[in-house]
């Protein structure tokens, strides 16, 4: 491996642009993908291989190639820089995920309590509009409050997230559907949010109730046989 | 694809230091493997490890395999599971089968 192709992956990492690399395991040829300069065979691979999200190794023609998928992280947007954020947003980015907060109230959301942590100071539906969440994105509310929960729940019903979450009793989760569906949500959409949050795991420890959210956003994400719920 | 350890920027960082390094790649598996295809471990000539390969069971021999990589220049591929000849001394004891692409950092 070329010491070139490592800063080259690590600036595809950092702009968040899917790349795919190439090794030829018979003559050592590498190659990142998508490039006018590789056979047109080994781009349409490297193209497959990211729409997939599958690293493995292929015969094209008579030459065997690892082909390695390296699309942007999955993202987890978390609303509500609270208690139980604290605990999630470690675990969340050590289970691969980038992780950014949005709380708008200074006094939750601030470098003290989150250090290093991307953090957005933005209403809600504000900052959702900017991140514009797609199929690798999750979103989860944590607030409580829905002044803050129900613009980004709503922003986050018209966006592709793959999952979307949000903290709260059955009976808070009953009128938090009530409200959306004033806001002109259908019943259909609003299957989409998982509430209350998190695999039923008996959580009762904040750490428990994050651990619960990133298990179940990873068995959606994954297809794992708990990430499906039945009414 | 992420994981706990960025192999390859500590590799690239112990090559900007002087150190030689090698890379190792699992490029295939069948059956059930510790870990999945575009896992990676770094080795150098001196001896630090960084990543793996597998729960722990062949990490010892594709060290072995990365100084000779190093010492040669020639990238090897290694086959490791329970058809291989030498399933007794380094095989993968879950039953799966992988596949190791080793070569030097250039």
């Amino acid at each position: 491996m070329k010491i070139s192709t490592i800063a080259a992956l690590n600036r595809a990492l950092a702009t968040r642009q899917p790349v795919a690399f190439a090794k030829n395991l018979t003559d050592g040829a590498e190659f990142l993908l998508p490039d006018p300069s590789a056979p047109a065979a080994l781009n349409e691979a490297g193209r497959m291989a990211l729409a997939a999200d599958k690293t493995g190794t292929h015969m094209l023609g008579n030459e065997s190639w690892f082909i390695e998928a390296r699309n942007p992280s999955p993202r987890l947007i978390l609303v509500g820089a609270v208690h139980i954020a604290q605990a999630l947003a470690p675990l969340a980015a050590m289970s691969g995920f980038e992780v950014i907060l949005v709380d708008p109230r200074q006094g939750f959301g601030n470098q003290e309590r989150f250090p290093g942590a991307t953090m957005i100071n933005d209403w809600p539906d504000e900052a959702l509009d900017r991140l514009r969440p797609d199929i690798r994105t999750a979103v989860v509310t944590l607030t409580h409050d829905p002044k803050l929960d129900d613009p980004a729940l709503d922003r986050a019903l018209q966006s592709g997230a793959f999952y979307i979450g949000a903290l709260g009793s059955r009976k808070t989760h009953a009128s938090r559907l009530e409200r959306l569906t004033a806001l002109g949500h259908d019943a259909a959409s609003l299957k989409r949010i998982r509430g209350p949050v998190g695999l039923d795991i008996a959580a009762v420890t904040t750490p428990e109730i994050a651990l619960s959210i990133i298990a179940e956003i990873v068995a959606v994400r994954r297809g794992g046989s708990l990430g499906s719920r039945t009414p | 694809m992420t994981d706990v350890e960025d192999v390859l920027s500590i590799a690239a960082g112990w090559q900007a230091t002087g150190e030689q390094v090698a890379i190792a790649t699992v490029t295939e598996t069948w059956g059930s493997s510790p870990r999945p295809a575009g896992s990676r471990m770094a080795v150098t000539k001196s001896g630090k490890m960084a990543g793996s390969v597998s729960g722990g069971c062949i990490e010892g021999a594709v060290a072995e395999a990365a100084k000779q990589v190093m010492a040669s220049g020639a990238p090897k591929l290694l086959d490791f599971g329970v058809t291989n000849e030498r399933a007794w001394e380094v095989g993968l004891a879950c039953g799966g089968k992988v596949k190791v692409f080793v070569e030097p950092l250039t």
